[in-house]
Order: C-alpha cells, then structure tokens, then sequence
C-alpha cells in the first residue's frame, strides 16, 4: 500500500492553483492605494513623503476619514488578524464622539452598539501600536480613485512570476504599472458589448433551480391550468451572455416565459386605472406541431404617466466586494446606475449602501435632482473586501424605512455578483427576513451581474419573496432595459398578487400543454385563496403565457385514449352559452392596498383562432418563435424536427418595427446557439 | 527559499514607507496569498477577497513585522488567521450551498488530471476536521516544517506531530473506505 501522505502531497501538487493576472492586479492596486492612505495616517511612522501626501488632495483626505470611521463603527467588519477583538473595540470608541456627525443611531442595526466615548483619537491609535507582536490590522479602504476597467482583450489569462522579479527592481515594478494603466479605458456606453474576458470561463458554479418541463395534460382528467404571473428577464439575459460565449446554457437556466415576456408586445392596454390591466388572446397555428394550435394570453398593465407615477424611495445595496472588480460588474453597474437617475422624478430620493468587508452608508436620502451629489457617491464606490453584507442588508433597510414614502415606491434595489452571502448565514431565514420588510411595505428587486458565481437560485427566492423583480444584467444595453425602458414597471407596482387560471373545455381539446411557468405552478384551489402569494404585474408591463393546445378531433394527440375508461365527453350544454369555447380565462389580482382580490373572466373562443401563421400578428408569431428556441433549449421534447433555422425564419418574419433591436438580437442568439450546439459534441471530447 | 532575506529587506522597506518595496513585495507574495487562500476555502473568488483583503490590510499590518521571523512565516499567519475567519463566519452558509469544488480549466487537455486530483483533493480536504485540514495544507501542501506549521497555527510542535500522525490514520481510513 502506497503512503496516504504521499498521494496526498502529490494531490496538492498536481492540482495547480494560479492566480488570475486580473485578480492579482487588482489586489495589487488596491493594496498601493491602501498603503498611500496609510502613509498619510497620523500614526505613520516611517518616513514622510510631502510630494505624495499632496497628490491625495484635502478633498480625499476627509473622505478617508469618513470611511475609516464608517468601518471601524462596525465590530464585525473592522476585522483584526490575530483574534484582537479588542483593538476593533477600542478603535469603535475612539470614533464614537464624531459618530452622531456621520450617521445618527436609527440607520444602525440592532448590533452595533456603541459604547462610551473616549476622550481622543491618540488614546486608542497609541494602545493599538502598543499591541505586542500579533498582527493587528484595521481594514482601511482605498480612497476613491477609480477601479481599472480593463477590457478583457488586455488581459492576459495566466502571468507566472518570473524569477528575476524576485530582486529588487523597482524600474520593472514601474514599467509594469505603467503598462497596466494604459490598458485602462473607459467602458463604451450605448452598445451591447460582450464584456467577459473569454479565456477564463467558471461556469460550473452558477446555481440554477432544476425543475421539469411541463408536461402534456390530458382536458378531460386536468381540465384547469393555474400559475402566477412572472415578469422576470433574468433567464434571457444569462441565456444571451452564455450563447455570446459560444456555450449552450444548461437546461435549469432556461424559463422559457421568463425568456418570452423579455419582449415588449403592443397588446392592447386598459384605459382605466381602476381595472388595471386588459387580457388579450389569440390562437394560431403551431409553428412546430402542425396537428396543434398555439393559443397566447397577454397581459398588459396599465401605464402610468409620468406625473401619475408615485414617488419613489429607493435604496441601492451594492456589493463591492473584490469579485466585483471585473468590468462587467461594478462599472457596468456604475454606468447602469447613471442611467436610472435620468429616469427618475426630482424629488425622488437614492440611498447607496455598500457591503464588503465593510458595509456603510456611502449615500444618505438624496433628491434625484442632486445628481452631482449622486455621482460622487457613485464615483466613489470600488471593489475590496469580501462579501459579508449582514449589516448591509439591515442598514438598507433601516435606511428605506428612514425615507419611507406613504403611497409611494420604497423599494430596496441589490446589486451583486453571487452568494449574497449577508451574513444571515441561513438561507431561510434571509427569506423570511425579507418576507418580513414587504409587510412593512418595502420590497426587494435583485440585479445580478457576472457569470461564475452567480447564485439564481437564491436571488430569485429572494426576489420573489421580497415581491421584487430579479434581473440579470450582462450589458450596458440590457441596464437601459432594465433599469431606463422599464423603470416604470419595474418601479411602480399597479396589481399584485396575480393569478391566471385557464379552464379547457374538453369537447374542443383534448391535450393542452403551459409553456413554460414552471416554477410558476399554482395549485387548483390556490387561485381563489387570497392568502397565497403570487406575482406583481408593474406599470406597462406585459406578460404572455403559451399554450399549446391540441384540438378535440385533430388526431394530433399524444397520449391514447383508455380503452376501458368512460370515453365519453359531454357534449356541451347549449343553455350554458358555453359552446364553440375552447377555454374560459381567469385572472385574480389585488390592487395596491388591498387585501381582497378581484377577478377578471373571459371566454376563449374557437372563432378566437385565425386559419394560418400568416394571418396571425407579429407579436403572436414572434413570442412563438421564441417559446420554440426556449423549448429547444430545454431539450426540445415537444418541438419535434423544428430547426435553429426554421425559429430563425419565424422570428425574421416577425421582427416588426423592433425599434432598440432587441428582436435582431434574438435572431442572432438563435444563430450563435445553432453555432454552440454544432460545436457542443467537441468541446466533450 | 533564497530569497528570505531580499523579502525580509523588501519588507522593512515597505514598513518605512517605500512603495517601490511594498509593490514588488506584493509582485512576489500574491501568489502565496492567493494559493493559501484557496486552499482553506476551496472557492476561487472568495479566495480572491480574501487575498485583496491581505493585501490591502498589509500597509498596515507590516508595522508589526519586525524582522524576527522569516517574511513568509510571517505572512502565512496573516493569511491562515484571515481565511480561518472567513471560514467560520461562511462555514454554514457554504455547506448549504455545497459549492465546495471548483474545476477550472477543465478545457485544456492536460488539466483534465490535475483537476481530478483538485476534486479528490477537496473532497478529502473536506472531510478532515478543521485542525487535520489546515496542518494539511501547512505542511504537506505547503511544505512547512512542524515548527513554522505550530508557530502559524499557535499550538506547540508536539501537537503538529500529533496531528500528522493523526491525519496519517485518517488519510488510510478514507483510502480504504474508497478501495
């Protein structure tokens, strides 16, 4: 028998693990910065350097000043190496005399307390330095020069040491800075660029939820359909940033209404606040299954003026940990972030919090009107640290609560990269910490940026419970989207908790089959429980949702008929008024405030269909095309021989005035995944 | 290690204020950072806050070096007492998430082995108790003597050499479970 040491050391050495040239670079810069800040401490003992002391300039200064009190106010975040709990506790002391200056107490989570206060800052940087030789160290920030943004063609994916740069060179160490700041640049705005750096890709770690296409029902055993609304984007946007990578997302990440209800559809909308929303149905062919029609109900809500918008209260929590230093992450969100306050009215109010390993307030309430003001505090936010947003979650809060605005929007907005790793370390009781705030009338939406880490998963529990919306950003474009386009909707609530429930009738169809809403299921008896939670339809938002259907007598359908069941179906009773009805639509809602759901009803009529793909409408063809590439996405168990090329067709056919080229890039997505999925049996080998 | 005492100089330096040496300081050392790091938390961008962390947080914590011990002794504490927070604070969350292997590179041919070893690594790794992992890491991955793995890890030599011995009958254990 072999040494288990042995195998053990030759596992260690075989497993290689190098660092990447970006993280390193990163953590370099920020260290620089760290060390210019500390040179400029008052505790600083080595010799002073007056020409660098000046380049922080007076403004930087207090700002460090600001921050390092921001940190040291929190126990939990100002760590210190060797367990010296007790140097974080004196630096807290120290600070407490400035603290009602900084933050007043009620934006403190029920953690931090703050003890006595100390006579002077000397008495607790003196006994910090009097610490004997254990390690003690006091996170301090850099200040706010920008993070690098460099592009991924910059980068170079792996960078092994040489040796000689063991010696001491400073001329090289120069050299190589200057190199690393000329690859620094300015994002573009306007246009959809890929952002990831190709030569690293860490897909493995992504979470999805794993769920089961929705299968066939049969009318006469499962007569009624019922799920909740879903006006999530988040699938589609990870979908395109792993077809613009030239990899086939794997099936969980794929919500095939999530990637349908991405698209903006001219269905008809309500006139009148007070029913707040119009369902509209058409029925077409299907463009897969020639046997089966495909009938589509699309919601809109109703949209709100601008001057009917409520005000809105909202506060961003920003992960600026150091994972978040990649372009498309923490610059994308900055840029993304500029564009919203375009978006918003004067006299709404934007709070910043970030969480690191620190987690402080970088924004209190400001007026939207105070741009510049915003922008700094933008400007000054930078990746460091590791995630650890406990407190950040509480201060965001605490702030949103601080703002709160009666019949208006206060909304806390996360943005982050993965784990939200907050500290609640348990995954349950976040979500019921959340569940609780939208009681109290604040709600939570999530952005995700970055690929590798990112947890969808939890970010869409957390969404969901926090009667938010989750979205993924991967491009500048996609921020507009999101964050611009749909500010409205995704701001301004008009109807929650809506349901839909669709009722076959069994002598017109015989098989039916949701696309998609899986993870969207409701129970039968659910739809008129108003105590069960559904999805919120936004200002202007519309949703579809597909089914394929399988006419009585079409002989298209895919499951036998028993041979000793009872085969037949009641011919529908005419005094009822119900014949020629395929399907009857019910959808429940609860106005803002309210706690009482309405209904709306609607029959959906055989006279409802139109006799080719052609006569149907652009919207009606063009979400076909997109259920069929989700479904063939997800496997293609229904889509039968339907071909990239033929969703290509379909979807060109129907791209309409397509005004911000979403639709192109739809085109082109089906292109690329054409492409990945010819070169999938390769890259197994 | 040649170069202990360029390192130790380099340090000092950076302790007196000389950026040129606290840079290339970083040059040398941010992959000792990062590898150990890694090692405790097995997840690549944690690993990466962590080493950030380090790095920013050693302008500071150099003033405590003072050239009595070799620079990278020195260093390796900084870095095991940081990430042993880390894991204590995130050790619940993370088994929950259960993202504990990272397979990277999978594409190039020749890391197919490698990341083989990696998971196998983890995934023994994982199941040692806290005090078998980290003298692990120290001294078979590391390749540490017992004396530096105890000044590290604050317990006496003896105790390291309990624990390898330990990890010794632990490491038959697993092997014969998996045979």
């Amino acid at each position: 028998m072999t040494d288990p040491l042995k195998k053990l050391e030759d596992a260690f050495r075989e497993s290689k693990v190098a660092s990447r040239a970006t993280a390193k670079h990163t953590a370099i810069s920020a260290a620089m910065h760290a060390f210019e800040a500390e040179k400029t401490s008052p505790g600083f003992q080595g010799s002073e350097d007056g020409a660098r002391l000046n380049k922080q300039g007076g403004k930087s200064q207090t700002l460090l000043k600001w921050r390092r009190m921001m940190n040291t106010i929190n126990p939990k975040f100002a760590w210190s190496l060797a367990g010296s709990a007790s140097i974080a506790v004196l630096a807290m002391v120290a600070v407490a005399p400035n603290l009602d200056d900084i933050l007043s107490s009620r934006y403190q989570s029920g953690e931090v307390s703050v003890a006595k206060p100390a006579p002077s800052d000397t008495v607790a940087e003196g006994r910090a330095h009097v610490a004997p030789s254990e390690p003690a160290v006091t996170q301090v920030p850099a200040p706010q020069v920008p993070a690098p943004q460099v592009l991924s063609d910059q980068v170079t994916v792996k960078q092994s040491r040489p040796v000689a740069k063991r010696a001491l060179a400073p001329q090289a160490a120069q050299g190589r800075s200057l190199q690393s700041e000329s690859a620094v640049r300015v994002l573009p705005l306007p246009a959809p660029v890929d952002l990831f750096n190709p030569g690293y890709q860490d897909q493995g770690r992504d979470t999805f939820e794993a769920f089961e296409t929705n299968p066939v029902k049969i009318t006469r055993e499962a007569p009624v359909s019922t799920f909740s609304v879903d006006v999530d984007t988040a699938s589609y946007a990870f979908m395109r940033s792993s077809l613009n990578n030239n990899v086939v997302p794997a099936k969980d990440a794929i919500r095939i209404e999530e990637l349908i209800n991405y698209f903006d559809y001219a269905y008809e909308a309500p006139t009148d606040k007070a029913t707040p929303f119009k369902a509209n149905v058409s029925i077409m062919p299907t463009p897969w299954n020639d046997g089966t029609k495909l009938l589509s109900i699309g919601i809109k809500g109703y949209e709100l003026q601008r001057d009917e918008a409520p005000a809105a209260n909202l506060v961003f929590l920003i992960d600026t940990s150091g994972s978040m230093n990649a372009p498309d992450k923490l610059p994308l969100l900055r840029n993304a972030f500029k564009l919203l306050l375009n978006s918003l009215k004067p006299d709404d109010t934007i709070s910043i919090v970030a969480y690191a390993g620190s987690a402080g307030t970088v924004l209190q309430p400001t007026r939207a009107a105070e741009t510049a003001t915003v922008m700094a505090a933008l400007d000054r936010l930078q990746a460091g640290g590791s995630t650890a947003g406990a407190e950040g979650i509480r201060q965001a809060y605490a702030l949103a609560q601080s703002g709160f605005k009666e019949d208006g929007v206060n909304r806390v907005i996360l943005a982050t990269d993965g784990d939200f790793n907050v500290g609640i370390s348990d995954p349950h009781a976040l979500k019921g910490f959340v569940e609780r705030k939208r009681d109290s009338g604040i709600t939570l939406s999530v952005l995700g940026f970055g690929r590798g880490n990112y947890n969808d998963q939890l970010m869409q529990t957390l969404a969901q419970n926090g009667n938010g919306n989750a979205n993924y950003i991967d491009t500048l474009s996609e921020a507009r989207k999101v964050l611009v386009e749909e500010a409205g909707s995704t701001l301004f609530t008009i109807a929650k908790d809506v349901k839909l429930q669709v009722e076959f009738n069994p002598a017109l169809v015989e098989e039916y089959r949701l696309i998609g809403y899986e993870t969207r299921a409701l129970a039968r008896e659910d739809f008129n429980n108003d105590k069960v939670d559904a999805g919120d339809i936004g200002a202007g938002h519309t949703v579809t949702a597909l089914y394929e259907i399988t006419p009585a007598g079409s002989g298209a359908a895919l499951v036998d008929g028993l041979r000793y069941g009872s085969e037949a179906v009641k011919p529908a009773d005419p005094a009822a008024g119900n014949q020629g009805e395929y399907a009857f639509l019910k959808i429940r809602y609860k106005l803002l405030g309210s706690d009482e759901s309405t209904l709306i009803t609607r029959p959906i009529r055989a006279s409802d269909a139109v006799a080719s793909q052609e006569l149907a409408s652009d919207d009606a063809r063009f979400a076909a095309s997109v259920a069929a590439f989700g479904q063939m996405l997800r496997g293609g168990q229904y889509t039968k021989d339907f071909t990239h090329d033929a969703v290509i067709a379909l979807a060109q056919s129907a791209k309409g005035e397509d005004p911000f080229g979403y639709r192109a890039e739809f085109i082109n997505l089906v292109r690329l995944a054409q492409l990945a999925s010819e070169l999938e049996p390769l890259n197994r080998q | 290690m040649g170069s202990t005492q360029d390192d130790k100089a380099l340090a000092l330096l950076a302790a007196k204020g000389d950026g040129d040496a606290f840079r290339q300081l970083l040059e040398v050392h941010y992959d000792l950072i990062f590898r150990v790091a890694y090692r405790f938390c097995g997840h690549r961008e944690e690993a990466e806050d962590i080493a950030q962390d380090v790095c920013v947080a050693l302008p500071r914590a150099l003033k405590q070096f003072d050239g009595r011990s070799a620079f990278s002794t020195w260093l390796y504490r900084v870095v095991v007492n940081r990430a042993k927070d880390v894991k204590r604070r995130e050790a619940t969350a993370k088994r929950v998430a259960s993202e504990y292997i990272e397979v990277e590179d999978l594409r190039q041919g020749e890391a197919q082995a490698a990341a083989h070893q990696a998971e196998w690594l983890h995934e023994m790794l994982d199941q040692l108790s806290d005090d078998q992992r980290q003298t692990a890491i120290l001294v078979v991955g590391e390749g540490l003597s017992h004396a530096q793995a105890a000044e590290l890890l604050e317990v006496k030599e003896g105790t390291i050499s309990w624990r390898m011995s330990e990890l010794k009958k632990s490491l038959k254990a697993m092997a014969k479970e998996e045979a």
